[in-house]
């Protein structure tokens, strides 16, 4: 079982009367609500957490990428890669991911992954996702109905200028480049690993075992509202006759741990309840345009975390709903461990991404937690999956640890400037 | 009015609505289709022959996979208009229509008699804005469409029975197909470029616009009157940017005096 740590760098300074005095938390969320000075606090934190949590012994570190919002602060998550690539050495670098519908050209992936391959010493897992649409199409313009099919002709550009190793040319549709000649080229072959985070489209699920890609469901929502979802997933891996690993598949799962479960509420409730008041306080139409969803996965009524009929659950959310609902798995390290078994084992997912930091929940709160889960949850959660102990194929296959090159600890000392 | 379904040559089957006689006259319709009553067209009818073809995702018609941008809309205008076999025909184009119709119209200016733009889309001001038709809830687009949001609200869900969910969910497919379709030349900026092509309209244009439009202000129709060399604008009154269904006898009359 893997268990990558990821949190979304929320803005934690949102006012108390966000909900009321604002329409949304993304798109239109006027930016004279962040402030640089604190946000230069706020990044360092964060980033200090992603490092702890490679400490810790997270097989995973994750970013992703989201724009114009107070829900999450890496409109470029391979800025915040890049600085994990050189200040961490043993965790998998999860940029899931790239939203490559936007990138124009989209080539400008394939080369800023290449380059966190390289520099990680082969550590990059690459994620794929279509983006929601607040980023995609409200942020970078993309027009609704057509960004799935300019997604997969991204996705065909950078993976084949991954594979090919003279200059050829591309002639797509959204996309024409005379010379495709990517420099540098990944360190993991033929690829990084592919995860491809999914909000709810079932486009998405043929897409993945077309190219036997991981599948990550990322919703808010907990793994009892996901069951339906993933069963469904599963279903059409077995229709498409391809093995049951469950490492085929992901989840995004909120979790907080205390010593007990009275402490875990004292601990963590009330920056869960920003999170989910104030931090996914979204305009509906900016999830839903219409467009971004097809008509198919419309009519099977998945619920993705940022569309209206999920939002709509936020209305008057208490502490004990979001553990009732296991949108939030928390309290003492047994407790945790018998939902998280309850849900690795439901959804049958081989890769766990765990939200620890939550809202505008403190560093000191958010290290507990992750601490607390490294040291006594995780153990007992490791060979959940012992049939398929050996398939490494959704891993990150890096450069012997002996064989990379360690940066500088620190440069000479220049004095004062 | 009759409905009758045409082959275009692309391949598209389209379903036009058809009705009355005299000199043809194309209507094209809005980002929103046309609405379970359309009197302006029967209004108009009286006097020309009309043709007012669904677009593609629109109705019932598919093949909206087809079109990506502006010029395969304007050119499947055009695979209409043949197929309807018209020579010179005027066109009428409300809103996205009036936005392909003045596309079509620079394309291909000798095959235009007179042109009617109808609170039509396709410019942009920075200095005013056009409101995000894709940030709207369902709720908002009538007092956004339409001066009397009441009235336009029963009009926008006419024949929609509010309680039947099975009816509720084809309304908002629908709904979700058509402005899908139109977004791929609205999104994110209603605006293809069509201003640098209008020096080659000849036609004789109006521009006809509802005062109290508040999607598209009528600042827009002193703008295409500029760009479009033999144009005259007229306001309608007591009318938002739905002006064909709240005003219609006001629309066809104006739209009656400048075809003749």
């Amino acid at each position: 079982m893997n268990f990558t740590w990821f949190n979304l760098m929320p803005w934690p300074y949102l006012p108390p009367d966000f909900r009321e005095k604002y329409r949304s938390v993304w798109v239109d969320i006027p930016s004279r609500l962040y402030d640089p000075q604190r946000g230069h606090h706020v990044y360092h934190e964060y980033m200090d957490q992603l490092e702890y949590a490679d400490a810790l012994g997270f097989d995973g570190i994750g970013v992703n990428e989201h724009h114009q919002n107070g829900y999450g602060l890496m409109p470029s998550p391979n800025l915040i890669a890049a600085t994990l690539a050189r200040r961490t050495s043993r965790a998998a670098i999860c940029v899931i991911g790239n939203s490559i519908a936007g990138y124009n050209p989209p080539i400008r992936v394939a080369e800023e992954f290449a380059m966190l391959d390289v520099i990680s010493g082969g550590r990059l897992v690459a994620g794929f996702p279509v983006g929601t649409s607040m980023d995609t199409n409200f942020c970078y313009g993309q027009i609704p109905a057509l960004t799935r099919d300019k997604y997969r002709e991204a996705h065909d550009l950078i993976m084949r200028a991954w594979r090919e190793d003279e200059p050829f040319a591309f002639d797509g549709k959204y996309t024409q480049l005379r010379w495709v000649n990517c420099w540098p080229k990944p360190i993991q072959k033929p690829h990084p690993p592919i995860y491809i985070p999914g909000g709810g489209s079932i486009e998405t699920w043929d897409f993945c075992l077309d190219h036997d890609y991981n599948y990550s469901y990322l919703s808010f929502f907990g793994y009892l509202r996901a069951k339906s979802l993933m069963d469904g997933y599963w279903d059409r891996v077995a229709k498409r006759g391809k093995d049951e690993s469950p490492y085929r598949a992901g989840f995004a799962q909120i979790i907080c741990v205390a010593d007990t479960d009275a402490d875990a509420e004292r601990l963590y409730a009330e920056h869960c309840l920003y999170f989910f008041n104030r931090c996914l306080h979204i305009h509906p139409p900016f999830a839903d345009p219409p467009g971004y969803r097809t008509i198919n996965t419309i009519k099977f009524g998945a619920l993705s975390a940022f569309q209206k009929t999920g939002l709509q659950v936020l209305q008057h959310l208490t502490w004990k709903q979001l553990l009732d609902e296991r949108f939030v798995v928390a309290g003492s390290p047994e407790t945790v461990r018998q939902q998280l078994e309850e849900c690795i084992n439901g959804l049958r997912v081989g890769q766990l991404f765990c939200l620890f930091h939550n809202g505008d929940m403190p560093d000191e709160k958010t290290r507990h937690s992750s601490k607390l889960f490294a040291e006594r949850v995780m153990p007992k959660l490791r060979d959940i999956w012992p049939e398929w102990r050996d398939d490494v194929r959704w891993m990150p296959k890096p450069m012997p640890i002996q064989e990379r090159r360690r940066p500088e600890e620190r440069l000479p000392a220049l004095g004062p400037v | 009015m009759k409905l009758r379904w045409i082959d275009t040559s692309r391949g598209l089957r389209v379903r036009v609505f058809e009705a009355g006689s005299g000199a043809p006259v194309v209507f094209f319709h809005g980002a929103g289709g046309f609405l379970a009553d359309n009197p302006f067209l029967d209004l108009l009818a009286r006097r020309y022959r009309v043709l007012a073809p669904e677009w593609p995702g629109f109705g019932e018609a598919g093949g909206e996979d087809t079109l990506d941008d502006m010029l395969d809309f304007a050119l499947h205008g055009w695979d209409v208009v043949d197929a309807l076999e018209l020579e010179r025909p005027h066109l009428i184009g409300h809103s996205m229509g009036g936005m392909v119709a003045a596309e079509m119209a620079a394309l291909a200016p000798r095959s235009v008699d007179k042109l009617v733009l109808v609170a039509a889309a396709g410019l942009w001001l920075d200095a005013h804005p056009i409101p995000d038709l894709f940030a709207l809830q369902l709720h908002e687009f009538a007092p956004m469409l339409f001066h009397d949001a009441a009235r336009g609200a029963a009009l926008l869900t006419a024949g929609v029975d509010a309680s039947d969910p099975a009816a509720v969910k084809q309304f908002y497919i629908a709904h979700t197909r058509r402005l899908a379709t139109a977004g791929k030349i609205l999104f994110p900026i209603p605006n293809r470029g069509v201003a640098k092509r209008l020096y080659r309209v000849r036609a004789d244009t109006l521009v006809l616009w509802g005062e109290q439009d508040r999607l598209i202000p009528p600042v827009y129709a002193e703008r295409w009157a500029q760009l479009i060399r033999a144009a005259k604008v007229s306001m309608i009154p007591q009318a938002g940017h739905m002006v064909p269904y709240e005003q219609p006898e006001a629309f066809v009359a104006a739209v009656s005096e400048f075809l003749g």
